[in-house]
Parts: structure tokens; sequence; C-alpha cells
């Protein structure tokens, strides 16, 4: 790895970076917009986040006197350089990504938990009654998310495992391999209605890991008076907003690497830097449609769940869920040849 | 340190005091979030928390127990801000005018930028009122 490599690396960090940012921020305003509509309002104008993060960074930076003062200003830092890191790991399009081949999946779950445990850290640190309630929600809400998700992705990298076995030298499961290799067409018939419960259950976690509607009782405006960020204000709140909105579009991201990784320059037939730019127009745009369907559609459709409702939902009926999908990936290599030679 | 930039008054988050109103002022800054007014598609939201919030809607005439609690959150609420004061209560006292329990009005206690007066103010008055708001904070930004 030279020099050459070294700098190239750095500028396109700050490339996915710039355009994540800008993304994430347009993606909060398209959301904003549809969710207007659908409940027949008009809504704001697309650039709205823009304008809040301008705004809160004119803003006073309040520190709360019964705070911690050093761990209540690093959390936001924390959550958002977290949450940054997650689109480094997420291959754009037919571009891969800055971090290809140094973390796979499991990493990328891992990653995923850390925004949400600033978020907490930060509910504590700030000294409020209503933060820390907000926080003790909040770790109960991670505790139940992340069952759920790991046995999904346990199912995912046991099917990609099986496609190459035993090669050191093969990053088995890291998100350009589930880019190169179509999940759908490695599995039988049993295969494909598992990865299909695997995925409905990861766009519904998706809500649960981005602390929207439903599963919003850490933050929960009417109640607890929005809960962690309940002190936070100023520039705290802007780093908090924008790590929240990084987070949707890396969530949204992992979900179209694995589920989704269709190109279209080989449809149209153009390659090279067109090729790429095209396909990064595609990717947004598949991001967009799985958050339509995990964050839109949901929170203009149901109120918010109580705590114990968020928990039984998602350790219970979202876990067995991903246990059945797990076994029908796991029994697909005996059955669905068995099934293909009975149906024909 | 605060400075009011040009995409201050296009995004101002509101957070709603009830100091003692009848409850006729708050169904009315409801009702201008409703489809059929719909204030966020000038960037206004209801926020939960004073830390997260520009424009404090201060409704009722101030009663002797919340007076404390109205300067408290007015003092929570980070610079820049502007108050409104919705409904003819917080001017007069309005149909509680000289009851023993009062303490207003409320510009005796924080001051107050614009005032939206009506029993109560209707939600054209309410979207008037954050219009000549974003007037206020122009001249200000104009001075600097």
């Amino acid at each position: 790895m030279g020099l050459d490599f070294f700098l190239f690396s750095i500028l396109f960090v700050f490339l996915t970076m710039g355009l994540g940012l800008v993304v994430a921020l347009f993606i909060r305003g398209i959301d904003r917009k549809l969710t207007a509509h659908m409940q027949a309002r008009i809504g704001p104008p697309l650039r709205q986040p823009f304008l809040d993060i301008g705004k809160l960074f004119g803003k006073d930076t309040i520190i709360p006197e019964n705070s911690i003062p050093w761990l209540y200003n690093l959390a936001p830092i924390a959550c958002f350089a977290s949450a940054a890191t997650l689109l480094f790991y997420i291959p754009l399009g037919s571009l891969d990504s800055v971090l290809a081949g140094r973390g796979d999946l499991v990493l990328l779950t891992y990653l995923l938990l850390l925004p949400s445990l600033a978020l907490t850290l930060g509910g504590f640190a700030s000294g409020s009654p209503y933060a820390t309630v907000g926080a003790q929600r909040e770790m109960v809400t991670m505790v139940s998310y992340e069952f759920p998700i790991i046995i999904g992705v346990v199912a995912l990298a046991w099917q990609m495992t099986m496609l190459f076995p035993f090669d050191p030298n093969l990053y088995a499961f890291s998100l350009s391999a589930f880019s190169a290799h179509l999940v759908w067409a490695e599995v039988g018939l049993f295969g494909w209605v598992g990865l299909a419960l695997i995925l409905f259950v990861f766009l519904l976690v998706t809500t649960g890991e981005l602390a929207k509607v439903p599963f919003d009782v850490g933050e929960a405006e009417t109640e607890i008076a929005g809960g962690l960020l309940a002190e936070y204000s100023g520039r705290n709140l802007a780093l908090f907003y924008l790590g929240d909105c990084i987070k949707a579009v890396a969530m949204g991201g992992i979900i179209v690497a694995i589920f989704f990784p269709f190109n279209l320059s080989p449809l149209l037939s153009i390659s090279g830097l067109q090729a790429n730019a095209v396909d990064l127009l595609f990717f947004f745009v598949k991001i967009i449609i799985v958050l339509f369907f995990s964050l839109m559609l949901i929170r203009v459709g149901v109120a918010r769940l109580k705590i114990n409702q968020v928990v039984d939902v998602q350790w219970f009926t979202f876990s067995l869920i991903c246990i059945v999908g797990l076994l029908l990936v796991w029994v697909d290599p005996w059955l669905s040849p068995v099934l293909g030679i009975l149906g024909g | 340190m605060a400075k009011l930039t040009k995409s201050f008054h296009r995004a101002l988050w509101a957070f709603h005091i009830n100091s003692g109103s009848c409850n006729g002022c708050d169904i009315e800054i409801v009702a201008a979030l409703t489809p059929r007014y719909d204030v966020e598609r000038f960037g206004i939201k209801l926020v939960g928390s004073p830390r997260h919030a520009d424009v404090l809607l201060v409704t009722g005439p101030v009663t002797r127990k919340m007076a404390k609690e109205v300067r408290r959150v007015y003092e929570q609420t980070p610079d820049p801000k502007v108050v409104i004061g919705v409904g003819v209560c917080g001017m007069s006292g309005c149909v509680f005018y000289e009851s023993y329990n009062l303490v207003g009005p409320l510009s005796e206690i924080i001051p107050v930028d614009v005032w939206v007066p009506g029993c109560p103010a209707r939600p054209e008055a309410i979207i008037q009122g954050v219009t000549k708001a974003w007037e206020k904070l122009e001249s200000l930004r104009g001075k600097k």
C-alpha cells in the first residue's frame, strides 16, 4: 500500500462523507414531504433539514448545571462519528466502499449499535430525569432489536460461507461479497421464502434501530419531552440530528446492498464513469424506496407502542420470524432439490 | 455567541407553555398544525422540550403558581428566541380579569415580542403572529 493509495483513500473518505451528508439530509426532506402528503398536508420544502441544521448551528449551546460536561459534549460527536463510519462500509452502487475488505456484516451490526449507545450516554450525562428515563428506555429497545438482527445476519453469513467454503482470502460475508453475489439467486424455493422473511424483519427492525414511530419510546416527545434529547440544544442537537439522518441512509444502504444489489448500467449498456454515476443515483433511489416502506409508511400508519409492547414485538415476534427464516435457509440445500424432483 | 442566520426564520421550532389557559388557545395552536392550515410548510414544528425551541407560544393569564415556571422555561430556551403571547388573556386577563390568583399580564413576567389577541386566537391570527415574528427577526438581522 503506497502513498498514492493512502491519498486516494483520504480523498475518497471526504467525498463519501460529503455526499453522504447531503444525501442523508435530502432523504430526510423527502421523508417529511411524503409523510405530509400522506396526511393530506403540503409539508415543508425539500431543503428543510438543511435549514434546520443551519439554524441549530447558529443557536446557543446550553450545558445544564446538573450534567457531566465532558461526557455531555462528547456523546453527540461520538454519535455523528460512528454513524459516519457506517457510510465507509457500504458499497455505493457499482463503486466499492472505502473500507471494503476491512470489516463484514457482523462488524456493521456492532457499528449500528454505537450511535444509540452514544445517545444513551448523552442522555445519562445530561442529568435530567426526562433524559434518564429516555436513556433507560433506549437501552431496553437496543437489547430487544439486536436479537432479531443478529439471527438474520447469522442466516445470511451462513448462506455466504456455503458459497465460498474454506477460503481464508475471501471476505465471505463482507457487504461487497453480497453485492457481487445476489443472495436470491443462490438459494432454492425454501431459502427464498426464508430470505423474504428475514428481509421483512430487517425492514421493520430498521424502524426500531432508528428509534422512529412505533418504536420511538426513548424520545417520545409527547410523554417525556424528547427523552434522551431533552437537554440538548444548538450544536450538540444538530450533531445528533445529522447522526440520525446518516444512520437512516446507512441502514437503508445495508438492506439495499444485501437484498437488492442490482445495477442499472448493465441494462443500459454504458461503462466507465457514467456507469458509476448512474448506479450511484439508482442506489440512492433504492434506499429511498426501502426507507419508504420501513420508515414513512409505518410512521403514518400507526401510533407509538408502550415499552413492554416494543420488547414483546421485537423479542418474540421478530425473533421467531427470523428463526423460521434461518431454518428455511438452513434446510434449503437438501429440501429444494427434492422439491425440484417432485415437481418435474 | 448566538447568531441570526438566514435559515433561522425558515426553521422555527415552537414550544407551547400553558400558563393557566382555559385550553381554548391551545386547541387553536394545534389546529394550526392540522392539514387545513399546515404550518409545517413554513418549517414550523412543535417540540417537546424548551431546549429545542426558538419560539415560545405562551397561552393563558399567568397564574401565581405558573409565573415561576414561565420565567424558568424562558430562561431554559437557548438564544436567539422569540416569545409570542397567544390569546387576549396574557394581555389583560380577559374573562379572568382581576381574579385573585393572577399575577399577569404576561409582559410583566417575560419580555413578549408579538401579541396575538383573540379569545381564542384564530389559527390564521397565530400564523400572522409568526410572520410578525419573522419581520422582527429580519430587522434584528439587519442591525447586526
